[in-house]
């Protein structure tokens, strides 16, 4: 199963990315007429800076996610077989308790609709939008790393 | 529909684009691939790189930065970034306009030696413009032939100097501004974009756009309105007349278009960019008996010239030159390996081209000093030597002729004949005759509905849409519905290797209307009127019209509209800025102009600038819909000036 991957050595903090997340999670998909759709489309992802590197931050779908055992509405479930956790819109109350327990930051607040939105790995397309918006590669799609016990699946390289 | 299909509909594009794929060598399409996706900032114009405390960037979706450090928002970082890309548009053209005003300076004071006052006419009725008085030789009042001479010299000598005045002018009115409609001026004045000197506007324009000076962003579009008017009514306008005067003005002229017109057998000279006074020489050159024999003795049939672009349109209006092809097939002239020498002046040379070039045997040879590439030869043009000049670049190409691999040669069997050479005096003399020249039996077939109103479909290629089929697909419905199109630059060039500017054209595609007139007058159905700087033609022909009576007091008022349906040059931001400041409804194909970042700027763009000054943009991706917008806008205009219904519905 494919997971996002960071070279964040290549991160220029263009937000290209950013961009290509909300308009891939928007009505029309097209970027004109994205941002002048009524409800506003937001980026699922996030570019943070911190001392001179640049991070790309969204959801890494924790093997042990803290946002699924905080859901009070048991909105979030995590599923092993897609290696992902998945969100069930229609049960959120919007209480934000995965916003705060999420020891990354990755879950965002959209308070306009009231749901925390996180990355769903663009789950109708062969790929993330945000790969291919990376001019640089720094974000990478491929079958997951064996990861050492205790570490979570998605780690940022921190080169 | 097939990829290459995809990227154009000229078949002689597809075929040598299949032979690039084969050969592995990258042309625009593939640099447009690796560019993708573009950047979202860039195209919405919320990315201001104005000042050291950037770069900044406007988040669209509403959450992040609303201002950039200085407290810019998205109207003022738009706003100013569209009138930067004005004032280098109106810049390009108006510096094309000085070095031929410059030309003509220094052939009035017998430096020039290759030139010569070659439309009389137009020199006397240019210098009247100016207050000039044309009947009074320097010295004595009775002319001998050798005296007329004098004259005429002189006459261009304080003409040229007017001319570059126009330039350098601090105060006033530019004097072309005098040909518009009264009722124009006087909207111009009321909102104080009449431009005053074609240096200062754009000068200006920049210092409004620096960090901390203009926020407003109706009035950075206002001043970038009188920038594009400097240009429209300024500085092209002198390119397009002076040009007239020691080119010679161009009359209708058969010619051919398309990678076709380069010959196997020949030595293949391709001009390409936007200043003709030195490919006028290249094509005196081309004929000299003393290099065409050279080239015999090298094994070649001749010389063949061929161009791209502005300088193939100039060359074409003036000497039936064959158009070799326009904007995007720049590079393929030379992938079909048979191009000997590209000799290429200014604008809109592709950097990529020394990279083809080094493909292939092909010589790419620069001219001009504003243009150079790095380890490219340079033989520089100066007016004052500029046959010399001609004459050892074609040279070069004689001399690369044996270094051609015939084996690689692959030259596309397209090629189209078109009708060119069309300018607002000729339109007159076409439809009133030589010695009643008169627009009237034009104005008239508009009055009557024969004629359903004039459109102007200019600009350039874009590889973000399939080459030509925009320019195409828009002028076949527009001439279906009995509107005269009227063309210049790359849309001219698309046109035509369609088929579309031969007389023969009007009985396939024409409505029945714009049929009749094409056939009582023998002209297409589609009026080629040169290079882009010459848009400057319309804007005249357009205030003749008025002149002539009976379609309203104003250019606005004409049942009239343009477009650039493959647009991607600045020039082209300039170009529109001028017409629609001029009263002309303006669709804008490719991607839109980059505002749509800020809502404001868009609106006042597209909505707020028609009650203005009674024109205003339009974007639009989809050639049909283009034209039935225009269609629209026609029908308005007609409706105001409470013309008769068409003839043929």
């Amino acid at each position: 199963m494919k997971q996002l991957y960071y070279d964040v050595k290549k991160c220029l903090g263009c937000k290209s990315c950013e961009i290509a997340c909300a308009v891939a999670h928007s009505i029309s998909n097209e970027l004109f007429k994205t941002i002048k759709e009524e409800i506003l489309s937001l980026p699922r992802k996030k570019i943070i800076s911190s001392k001179d590197k640049n991070y790309p931050v969204s959801c890494r779908h924790c093997k042990d996610p803290k946002c699924v055992d905080a859901c009070m509405a048991a909105a979030l479930v995590y599923a092993q077989e897609k290696g992902m956790v998945l969100h069930d819109e229609s049960r959120c109350v919007g209480c934000w308790m995965c916003v705060m327990v999420c020891p990354y930051g990755a879950i965002r607040p959209n308070i306009k609709t009231k749901i925390p939105i996180r990355c769903d790995k663009c789950k109708d397309k062969d790929e993330p939008s945000c790969v291919k918006a990376c001019l640089t590669g720094a974000i990478i799609w491929q079958e997951e790393l064996a990861s050492p016990v205790g570490t979570v699946p998605a780690r940022a390289n921190t080169g | 529909m097939s990829d290459i299909e995809k990227k154009s509909i000229d078949l002689a594009t597809q075929e040598v684009l299949k032979k690039a794929k084969d050969e592995n060598i990258k042309t625009a399409w593939d640099r447009l691939e690796s560019q993708e996706p573009q950047c979202g900032f860039g195209q919405l114009g919320l990315c201001c790189t104005i000042c050291n405390m950037g770069p900044c960037r406007i988040d669209p979706f509403g959450e992040g930065a609303q201002v950039g450090v200085c407290g810019a928002n998205a109207d003022t970082i738009a706003a100013r970034n569209l009138a930067r890309k004005i004032a280098v548009g109106a810049s390009a053209h108006s510096d094309h306009g000085r070095d031929v005003a410059y030309t003509l300076s220094l052939l009035s004071e017998g430096h020039a030696h290759d030139y010569e006052i070659l439309d009389i006419e137009k020199l006397k009725n240019l210098a009247q413009e100016f207050g000039i008085d044309t009947n009074k030789p320097a010295g004595s009042g009775l002319a001998s032939d050798s005296q007329s001479h004098k004259v005429k010299e002189q006459i261009a000598k304080e003409l040229s100097k007017k001319l570059l005045e126009e330039f350098g002018k601090q105060e006033g009115e530019l004097v072309f501004t005098k040909r518009a409609p009264k009722k124009r001026q006087a909207i111009w004045k009321k909102l104080g974009i009449t431009p005053r000197g074609i240096d200062r506007e754009v000068v200006e324009l920049l210092h409004t756009t620096t960090m901390g000076v203009d926020n407003d962003y109706k009035n950075i579009i206002n001043n970038g309105m009188r920038c594009a008017l400097s240009d429209g009514w300024g500085g092209s306008m002198v390119a397009t007349d002076v040009q007239d005067i020691i080119l010679g003005a161009p009359e209708p002229i058969r010619g051919k278009v398309n990678l076709g017109v380069l010959k196997e057998n020949c030595v293949n000279i391709v001009v390409h960019g936007h200043e003709p006074i030195l490919s006028e020489m290249a094509v005196k050159a081309s004929q000299d008996p003393e290099l065409i024999k050279l080239a015999k003795a090298k094994g070649a049939e001749g010389i063949n010239l061929a161009g791209i672009c502005c300088t193939a349109n100039e060359v074409l209006m003036r000497h039936g030159v064959p158009v070799a092809g326009n904007f995007l097939q720049q590079e393929l002239a030379i992938i079909t390996g048979a191009v000997e020498v590209m000799m290429v002046d200014v604008q809109c040379i592709m950097p990529a081209l020394q990279e083809v070039a080094a493909c292939f045997h092909t010589k790419l040879i620069t001219t001009n000093p504003k243009a150079r590439f790095p380890g490219v030869t340079h033989i520089e043009f100066e007016s004052e030597k500029a046959y010399e000049v001609a004459k050892q670049i074609i040279k070069v190409g004689i001399e690369n002729f044996s270094n051609r691999n015939k084996e690689r040669v692959n030259i596309p069997k397209y090629e189209m004949d078109l009708v060119a050479g069309f300018t607002k005096e000729i339109v007159f003399q076409i439809l009133g005759g030589k010695y009643r020249a008169t627009y009237k039996p034009l104005n008239e077939a508009i009055i009557s509905g024969r004629l359903r109103g004039l459109a102007g479909v200019v600009g350039c290629n874009n590889p973000k849409q399939t080459h030509d089929y925009f320019h195409t697909t828009l002028v076949k419905e527009l001439i279906k519905n009995d509107i005269l199109v009227l063309q210049t630059g790359c849309s001219a060039i698309a046109c035509a290797k369609q088929g579309l500017l031969i007389p023969e054209a009007a009985k396939v595609y024409a409505g029945k209307g714009l049929q009749e007139i094409c056939e009582a007058v023998g002209i297409p159905p589609v009026l080629h009127l040169g290079s882009c700087v010459d848009n400057s033609r319309i804007l005249t022909a357009a205030s003749y019209i008025i002149e002539e009576g009976g379609l309203g007091q104003d250019l606005s008022d004409i049942p009239a509209a343009g477009c650039a349906p493959e647009w991607m040059s600045e020039k082209a931001i300039t170009i529109g800025f001028y017409f629609v400041a001029s009263g002309v409804y303006t669709i804008f194909g490719a991607s839109p102009f980059a505002t749509l970042g800020s809502k404001n700027l868009t609106d006042y763009l597209t909505k707020d600038l028609e009650g203005i000054v009674g024109g205003r943009f339009e974007f639009c991706d989809d050639p049909i819909k283009m034209a039935q917008l225009m269609i629209e806008h026609i029908d308005k205009k007609r409706k105001a000036l409470n013309l008769r219904p068409r003839m043929y519905q």
